[in-house]
């Protein structure tokens, strides 16, 4: 039987570009170019290493995000995984990290899975939740921030490196995983693979195909609320000294003086 | 007044230092009732109650360790369901943010994760956060539910408030979702005798310029003099220089140490997002364009060679 992998991604600001917050508070993506989250390039990489292991595989990379979002699934696409879902809907906008997690939740329902497989965390928010949440939400266990991993006979198997062990863990499919930027280098798209993307079926899905409503999401809906967002003041330029021979006693003294040593 | 849950990180009943700045923040907002799992609870409730804890809810089984994270989750939704408390304050560790995680799920409230402050406002208590690369604060709260809230290592300093600190034990029945993920095995790591990176006072990293894992030592050498921990950039982590779990950056720990010592760190987004909020930030790079520069309370533009056995040296002398 077939064995179907489902990749959520996020479409981010580009980090190296000037992020900034919208009126509303919310991230502005108006002011600043996008691009299919580092981090999950790593999930995917792993979908296609899986994938390449059993008999047959389908991944489907999914996202929920605005029109500008199918360029992370193109990315993803081109990079080899097989078809697409796009959530998108003028409701989302503003939706906190447990409604992605309810929506994530049905739309992984909806194509169906044995495998969902995510990056550690976003590289806008970074809040690293979604993972654990949609595995709460679908009920299956989660084997969250793999440094490897595997799939063989209805089981995953990872390593987890954590600061104070490095665990061996093991689920039974369905599983929810994550992975971290240890997994293992992410391919390049290859020209072929670029060209077989645009090829490649992308499914649009709304909310009321998840058979959600609009106040379970969104910035309404949302269960947090950001009140403030101050830019923070560039720090005072400091003291830049060239070593002529003594710039670690120059330092020293510095730090002596700030009472560090 | 309102209780207020606090999950408490600790190692054996050694309660670590998060949980202690948590314990100070809980006292913003009400009474902090931690909830210690596994082994030590009667030594750790000694150190929670000199901390504020009013009352300590325990609970140890198998499960804690045999499963990953969801046995966890049961107990302190149990804790949640026997206190109802105001909010849940948990460490911002990777376990301590999927705790929280799907606590938030199971009981319907808004999670807010990686605060770096915490006060109680007209609506709750009320979050700081530090975002894109520490370019933004912003303040949050949660609008529906009992507020999680996600703490930062280094948000407080931790304050004596000596409490009554009783332990009950906390009646856990354990889901079928909490045996789903087996820990076959646990490889304990190494110590190195350093403080826990997150949670230093002075943390000296390593970068590219650094130029090889033997050339470590001198990195290590230097936070040795100063009782701080290693970090490495993710150049030098990439590179296997250093080990990953040392990485501070985006993809690896973020840190906010009263010191930051970059050597041969040439300060790319990524590293900045791990580090920007320091409280003094100090940098030592030959090249003199490099943009950690932009940050620097104090900047040396100097082969890192010499610049750092020269400051170990001066560190050790100094300190007799």
């Amino acid at each position: 039987m077939s064995l179907r992998i489902v990749v959520c991604v996020k479409y981010v600001p580009d980090a190296t570009g000037d992020r900034h917050f919208a009126e509303d508070l919310t991230v502005d993506r108006d002011d600043v170019d996008g691009l299919l989250s580092e981090l999950d390039e790593y999930a995917v990489e792993q979908a296609l290493q899986i994938a390449d292991e059993a008999d047959d595989a389908e991944i489907t990379v999914l996202t929920v995000g605005p029109e500008d979002a199918k360029d992370a699934l193109r990315k993803a696409l081109s990079m080899g995984a097989h078809k697409a879902v796009h959530v998108e809907d003028d409701d989302l906008h503003g939706t906190d990290a447990l409604g992605t997690s309810l929506v994530l939740a049905k739309a992984v329902e909806h194509v169906g899975y044995d495998l969902v497989i995510s990056g550690m965390a976003s590289t806008d928010g970074g809040m690293g939740v979604v993972p654990a949440m949609l595995a709460e939400r679908l009920g299956v266990p989660q084997v969250t921030l793999l440094s490897e991993v595997a799939v063989a006979d209805g089981k995953v198997t990872g390593r987890r490196d954590g600061d104070a062990a490095s665990e061996q863990l093991e689920a039974s499919l369905p599983a929810v995983v994550s992975v971290t930027d240890q997994s293992g280098e992410a391919r390049y798209p290859s020209f072929k693979g670029i060209m077989a993307a645009k090829k490649k079926p992308v499914e649009s899905l709304d909310l009321s195909d998840l058979g959600l409503e609009a106040e379970e999401v969104g910035l309404e809906g949302a269960w947090t609320k950001v009140d403030e967002a101050n830019e923070r003041p560039a720090r005072t330029a400091g003291t830049v000294v060239k070593d002529e021979g003594e710039g670690g006693k120059q330092l020293a003294e510095f730090l002596a003086g700030q009472k560090f040593i | 007044m309102a209780e207020v849950l606090v999950y408490v990180d600790h190692v054996d009943g050694a309660v670590r230092k998060p949980t202690l700045e948590l314990l100070t923040l809980a006292r913003r907002i009400g009474e902090p009732v931690a909830v210690h799992l596994g082994a030590g609870a009667d030594a750790a409730a000694r150190t929670l109650a000199e901390y504020g804890a009013v009352k300590v809810l325990t609970a140890d089984a198998p499960e804690f360790a045999d499963y990953l994270v969801v046995p966890k989750v049961d107990a302190l939704q149990a804790a949640f369901e026997a206190v109802s408390p105001a909010a849940v304050l948990v460490p911002s560790s990777a376990e301590g943010k999927e705790i929280a995680a799907r606590l938030a799920v199971r009981i319907g409230s808004g999670i807010i994760t990686d605060a770096v402050d915490l006060e109680a406002g007209a609506e709750g208590p009320v979050a700081t956060q530090s975002v894109f690369a520490a370019s933004y604060s912003t303040k949050s709260r949660v609008t529906k539910g009992t507020p999680v809230i996600t703490v930062k290592p280094n948000s407080a300093a931790p304050e004596a408030a000596p409490a009554a600190g009783t332990v009950e034990q906390l009646a856990v029945s354990f889901g079928s979702a909490s045996t789903g993920t087996k820990v076959v095995s646990r490889t304990p790591r190494e110590s190195t005798g350093r403080p826990e990176l997150t949670e230093a006072a002075i943390v000296v990293s390593g970068g590219r310029g650094v130029n090889g894992s033997e050339n470590f030592s001198l990195i290590e050498g230097l936070a040795d003099s100063l009782g701080a921990a290693v970090g490495a950039s993710r150049a030098a982590v990439d590179a296997g220089w250093y080990p990953h779990t040392n990485q501070v950056g985006q993809t690896g720990k973020s840190v906010s140490p009263q010191l930051y010592i970059a050597a041969g760190i040439s300060g790319a987004i990524q590293h900045r997002a791990g580090m920007q909020t320091s409280k003094t930030i100090v940098a030592i790079n030959k090249d003199a364009e490099a943009p950690i520069f932009d940050l620097v309370d104090y900047g040396v533009v100097g082969d890192l060679f010499e610049v750092v056995p020269q400051l170990t040296e001066e560190v050790k002398s100094r300190k007799g």
